[in-house]
């Protein structure tokens, strides 16, 4: 490809044929490359979904056993078949945790993103920083206060300690995307509703809400996310009452002999309820992660 | 931080407006604050009240384990932090954990990017497959690769091998990946799952060139070469720096990699594993707040270049 542009300008008509032709393979090529990569990435996630679905002998096996019969052991012994440790309560406490935490986002960072965007207080933007900079400091330098306070007044090991926590952690990101979501709300709708004599909470519930409706749903899964996934203040702050499954994947850290395929099926499920969120909203998942500033 | 400047009442409409019109004033000014403020508080109470303590916390001599023996301790703490060799090489850690996992992932996402915004057959496919790593518990993906994948005995990175060897009639070697490479082990972990996310926002910042002015470049004759180096990746840019800005965000802060794959152990601990070190296992609550207090300014310097950044995206939105 190194015609300049004269050069190309004065033989294009002769070249055009030959140029789509080889256009055509290139795009051939090119999607086929696209093609394996996909595949190679997503490998690593095929592999723990078969063996979780493998025996463990069939598991720990090399060379490899791809054909290996397919059983649900590795599931049953995740929800403690044998060993009687049972799944639920981390489960629980980490969806306990998500959505109440999500919740509680959603209703603090819907009025500030309209004080920021719709009806804009001054210096609105430092504001924003403020929030953006909290994110930026390491969540372990503010740990050990943390702790002393929760123990102090007996929230350790509690998903209410927990929901506190996320929410701060997420609110930051869910005002930055709120505010990008209002800021798509047409004004002159806002005006007419004012005109005609509709309160806040009315303009919130008639019209805010509905329009803004896919872009909610948005940072509430990507908050959802973040608090499903989170393992440092979970594994400090809980201990037997209000451990999350992220914690509860912990102890799988150290190998304990015949175990991959319950390793896998326990990350599979650990994992599940992110990837179906995730796959549903896809479209939606780069406005969100980008704190609403790539449509 | 910024919060002075937003308490503070100030007049913008300057309509000279004496007794009770500036009172009105100031009533709709905290009207227009007041759904604000609930976030904001919380956030204030949540994240800025403990960095306090901190701050308090570092000038004492105090381990939890010696309860009865906390005392006022000056600079202690700190001349401990910047002498101490362990912390010092995981903050050197950090950076280079945080640098290779941004770069590598944001140049394999900005080829993938490239890749999918071409038009071929499956490219709805490829894309949601694509962001499979993303989508997967951080803990649970740090024990596919340590168990599933890098173990030397039965992962699959060695099983491959091994077959390739069975195959091709030679004895393939069995390495012990993480012994080897742990920061590196960590590394591949982090990338594979940070690429997807590169990916994503370099696709929507690709797909949102204006492609009439693309195609008449094309026609004017200059290369798919000079089309990328002079019209896609200036519009890029932006979108490079604010993946890599969102990138650097979390993986500074990891923790779960660190964690699962290798226990801090081998020389990769980095900052926030090393301070879980030393509140939790030496319970120095003084160091580990010392600590702390040095990782926040540090992180301010970084974060008010990070923070020019965006101010830049903030800036050209319009409303």
């Amino acid at each position: 490809m190194s015609t300049t542009a004269t050069h190309a300008r004065s033989t294009s008509s002769v070249s055009i044929s030959r140029t789509a032709r080889r256009r055509k393979s290139a795009t051939l090529l090119l999607g086929l490359l696209a093609w394996a990569v996909g595949l190679l990435f997503v490998a690593p996630a095929a592999w723990m979904v078969l063996t979780s679905l493998h025996a463990e002998t069939d598991a720990a096996t090399n060379p490899p056993s791809l054909l290996a019969p397919l059983t649900l052991d590795g599931y049953a012994e995740f929800f403690g078949a044998s060993s009687g440790a049972s799944p639920i309560p981390p489960l629980l406490n980490s969806a306990m945790a998500s959505v109440i935490s999500t919740l509680l986002v959603l209703a603090l960072s819907i009025p500030a993103a309209y004080a920021l965007s719709i009806r804009p207080v001054k210096k609105w933007s430092d504001v924003m920083f403020f929030f953006l900079s909290t994110k930026m400091l390491p969540v372990v330098a503010g740990l050990l206060p943390i702790y002393l306070i929760a123990k102090s007044t007996g929230l350790l090991d509690s998903v209410l300690l927990l929901v506190i926590l996320y929410t701060s952690m997420n609110l930051p990101i869910a005002v930055w995307m709120m505010r990008s979501f209002l800021s798509e709300v047409p004004v002159e709708i806002l005006e007419a509703a004012s005109i005609d004599g509709a309160g806040l909470l009315t303009i919130f519930r008639r019209i805010i809400i509905p329009v803004s409706g896919p872009g909610i749903a948005a940072t509430a899964l990507i908050c959802f996310i973040f608090s499903w996934n989170e393992l440092l203040f979970a594994n400090v702050l809980t201990s037997t009452a209000a451990y999350t499954s992220p914690v509860f994947l912990t102890s799988f850290v150290t190998s304990q002999g015949l175990f991959l395929a319950k390793v896998c099926a326990a990350a599979v499920a650990v994992s599940l309820p992110v990837l179906v969120a995730g796959f549903a909203a896809q479209d939606k998942l780069v406005q969100g992660l980008s704190l609403g500033a790539v449509k | 931080m910024a919060i002075a400047s937003t308490v503070k009442t100030g007049r913008r409409n300057s309509t000279p407006a004496p007794g009770r019109k500036a009172g009105f004033e100031r009533a709709a000014a905290w009207a227009r604050r007041a759904p604000l403020l609930p976030a904001l508080v919380f956030m204030i109470a949540v994240t800025q009240l403990p960095f306090v303590v901190t701050v308090v916390i570092s000038f004492f001599d105090w381990n939890a384990l010696y309860p009865n023996d906390v005392k006022f301790g000056w600079f202690d703490n700190y001349v401990s932090v910047f002498t101490d060799e362990s912390l010092r090489n995981s903050v050197l850690t950090t950076i280079v954990l945080t640098v290779v996992v941004v770069l590598v992932s944001l140049v394999l996402g900005l080829g993938i990017a490239l890749l999918l915004d071409r038009h071929f057959w499956g490219r709805g496919i490829v894309r949601t497959i694509l962001i499979t790593p993303f989508l997967i518990v951080p803990v649970a993906s740090a024990l596919l690769w340590k168990h599933a994948l890098f173990n030397p005995s039965y992962g699959l990175l060695n099983g491959i091998l091994n077959w390739v060897g069975g195959v091709f009639g030679f004895q393939a070697p069995q390495p012990d990946w993480i012994s080897m490479q742990p920061l590196g082990a960590i590394e591949v972990d982090l990338v594979w799952q940070w690429t997807p996310f590169m990916m994503l926002i370099l696709l929507a910042g690709l797909q949102s060139r204006p492609l009439d002015v693309i195609e008449a470049a094309r026609i004017d004759g200059a290369s798919t070469w000079q089309l990328f180096r002079f019209m896609t990746l200036p519009h890029l840019r932006r979108y490079l720096e604010l993946a890599a800005l969102l990138g650097s965000i979390y993986i500074v802060q990891n923790f779960d990699a660190v964690f699962t794959i290798t226990s801090g152990g081998l020389g990769t601990a980095n900052l926030p594993y090393s301070i879980y070190q030393t509140f939790f296992l030496a319970h120095d609550y003084g160091a580990a707040s010392a600590a702390g207090v040095v990782i926040v300014i540090g992180s301010l310097l970084l974060a008010t270049f990070a923070l020019r950044t965006v101010s830049t995206l903030l800036k050209e939105e319009t409303r």
